[in-house]
């Protein structure tokens, strides 16, 4: 299998700031890659520099066989970009802005009209075709920023957080999309910082944090990483912000994470004493065990595990929000 | 692939020509105020208008193209819309000329309906129509390059009309636009001298004038090198922004 992306230590500095830490890494053709991180981890950063909206500080990168800095327009022929903002024009319709694109793009006259029906119908829209891009919602926007992407058949698309922002039904009816689209043969480039997302969809994630990766693999490997240990999951009748405080004192050795106030993750030891130590705890707490359950690691016990972060920095949005 | 640059700079033009003539503040500072100011002076002096005509429409190609620059490029630099231009298999050259030439045209339809207005209402038909095509065009690129480089810097539509008018004010009171330039002090005519617009209002007077002489070629030769001085740092600063 060929490599639609090949990078080799990338590093980008904006003035005194590194946004990313000779970084390496090949996504193969027709796969869904994911980059996942938190914000500010380097996953903007690392897809303007693929698509030749910024120069790698050192390093290099080919996309489709073409290196980025000086081949980047014959490689743009060649891919589709969706940014994380659904940046359009708002002064004209829906219709009109995949046209400007299609002639962008040199897609010939004859096809033009053809090829923006049919990915207006693609993606449900072809009603609000005559409707101005300002006017439409945040989903149909972000949807209609993907067809204009595709609007010249890219082989390669990037995808910087496709469905920030979006309700759910949006979200899932994008990812949807997305998974149409590699079988269809397009090798997919996708930026999250949604965990549940990037599992769903990536044949491959890299964890990206503070500009490095610190591990590339199939959600399926990644989860193994995880399972090494036992996780159990306890849930208490009182909520209470001291369970969180008090517990890791009891317990040093293992890894203690509140998934809310009145529920915990204990990673590693064994359930019997992990289980007895949580209940003498509770009695000196005046509090009860309401649940004890066994748990599969997902990929947020796998993002934990491998970056020592929280994985409620995963939840903090663009901003800050 | 210069085909593919040449049909990028064409639907770019194309595009915000559809797209931006018509916002607020292109009418504002592209049209409002250079027909105020031709107001203003035919009040004033109605019997000598006519000698104001070259300064006129050399202010009409000033304000024009650089309120249009402005919208052009400030209102997709502050929306991301500048970003999806760049994604197109393109050079960021082409897609800066694009906006020099959606600024460009929006210019030339302002100056030829000011020119005609004038030529119609003042009886002026004794002129070199070459010659005032020569200058109109090349003055054009000049100031839409001026006005791409200086709005560049910036990312609001209102920063960028604030900074091109300090260029605007000193070139249209040093630059011959109201008062010759032969008429002013020597230190002034120095400066301006050094400014483009000086080269547009004394090409299009001899393009007014009975028997244009070869200073004309000159104007001509000047505006194209003030040209080439503007794309190429704007070009360089776009670069910078985004790289």
């Amino acid at each position: 299998m060929k490599n639609a992306i090949e990078a080799l230590n990338l590093t980008k500095f904006y003035g005194e700031i590194l946004a990313v830490d000779h970084i390496s890494f090949e996504v193969r053709e027709a796969e869904i890659f994911g980059f996942l991180g938190p914000n500010g981890a380097g996953k903007t950063t690392t897809i303007r520099i693929l698509t030749g909206l910024s120069r790698p500080t050192s390093g290099v990168a080919q996309v489709l066989g073409y290196d980025v800095v000086s081949e980047i327009v014959e490689a743009k022929k060649h891919i589709g970009v969706v940014p994380e903002i659904s940046n359009l024009y708002d002064e004209l319709s829906a219709f009109k802005n995949l046209l400007f694109m299609a002639q962008l793009y040199g897609i010939p006259r004859s096809q033009r009209k053809a090829r923006a029906e049919e990915l207006l119908k693609a993606f449900g829209l072809y009603e609000r075709k005559d409707h101005l891009f300002g006017t439409l919602s945040r989903g149909m926007k972000r949807a209609l920023t993907i067809a204009a992407a595709l609007i010249h058949n890219p082989k390669l698309v990037f995808l910087d957080e496709p469905t920030v922002g979006l309700d759910v039904v949006a979200a899932r009816s994008l990812r949807n999309l997305i998974s149409n689209l590699r079988y269809q043969g397009v090798t997919i480039f996708l930026t999250t910082h949604y965990l549940e997302e990037a599992d769903h969809l990536c044949d491959r994630i890299a964890i990206i944090v503070n500009g490095r990766i610190l591990k590339i693999d199939t959600p399926e490997m990644l989860k193994a990483i995880a399972e090494e240990r036992p996780i159990i999951e306890i849930s208490f009748k009182k909520a209470s912000s001291r369970i969180i405080e008090e517990l890791p004192r009891r317990l040093p050795e293992l890894k203690i994470v509140a998934t809310n106030h009145n529920k915990v993750r204990i990673y590693g030891g064994t359930p019997s004493s992990v289980l007895e130590k949580v209940l003498q705890y509770a009695k000196s707490e005046g509090n009860e065990i309401d649940k004890v359950n066994s748990v599969k690691p997902s990929l947020e016990d796998a993002f934990i595990k491998i970056t020592g972060l929280s994985p409620t920095i995963m939840a903090v949005e663009k901003g800050g929000k | 692939m210069w085909r593919d640059e040449l049909r990028g700079i064409f639907y770019i033009a194309l595009k915000d020509m559809r797209t931006y003539y018509l916002k607020p503040p292109s009418i504002s500072w592209g049209i409002v105020f250079p027909f105020a100011w031709i107001l203003a002076f035919y009040l004033r002096n109605p019997q000598n208008f006519e000698q104001l005509v070259p300064g006129l429409i050399a202010m009409t190609i000033l304000f024009s193209t650089t309120a249009a620059e402005a919208v052009v490029i400030n209102f997709e630099l502050r929306l991301g819309s500048l970003e999806r231009l760049l994604l197109a298999p393109i050079s960021m050259s082409a897609v800066l000329l694009g906006k020099v030439i959606g600024g460009t045209i929006f210019g030339l339809i302002m100056t030829v309906a000011v020119t005609l207005g004038s030529m119609v209402a003042l009886g002026l038909f004794n002129i070199s129509v070459l010659y005032l095509a020569l200058i109109i065009v090349s003055s054009l690129l000049v100031f839409s390059s001026l006005g791409a480089l200086l709005c560049v810097l910036v990312k609001e539509v209102f920063e960028a009309q604030t900074l091109l008018n300090l260029p605007r004010f000193i070139m249209v009171f040093l630059c011959g636009v109201v008062y010759p330039v032969s008429a002013m002090p020597l230190a002034l005519q120095y400066i301006a001298y050094l400014l483009p617009l000086t080269y547009t209002v004394e090409g299009l007077r001899q393009s007014f004038s009975p028997n244009p002489s070869a200073v004309i070629f000159v104007d001509a030769l000047v505006l194209i090198i003030f040209f080439t001085l503007f794309i190429l740092p704007a070009t360089k600063l776009l670069q910078r922004k985004f790289m």
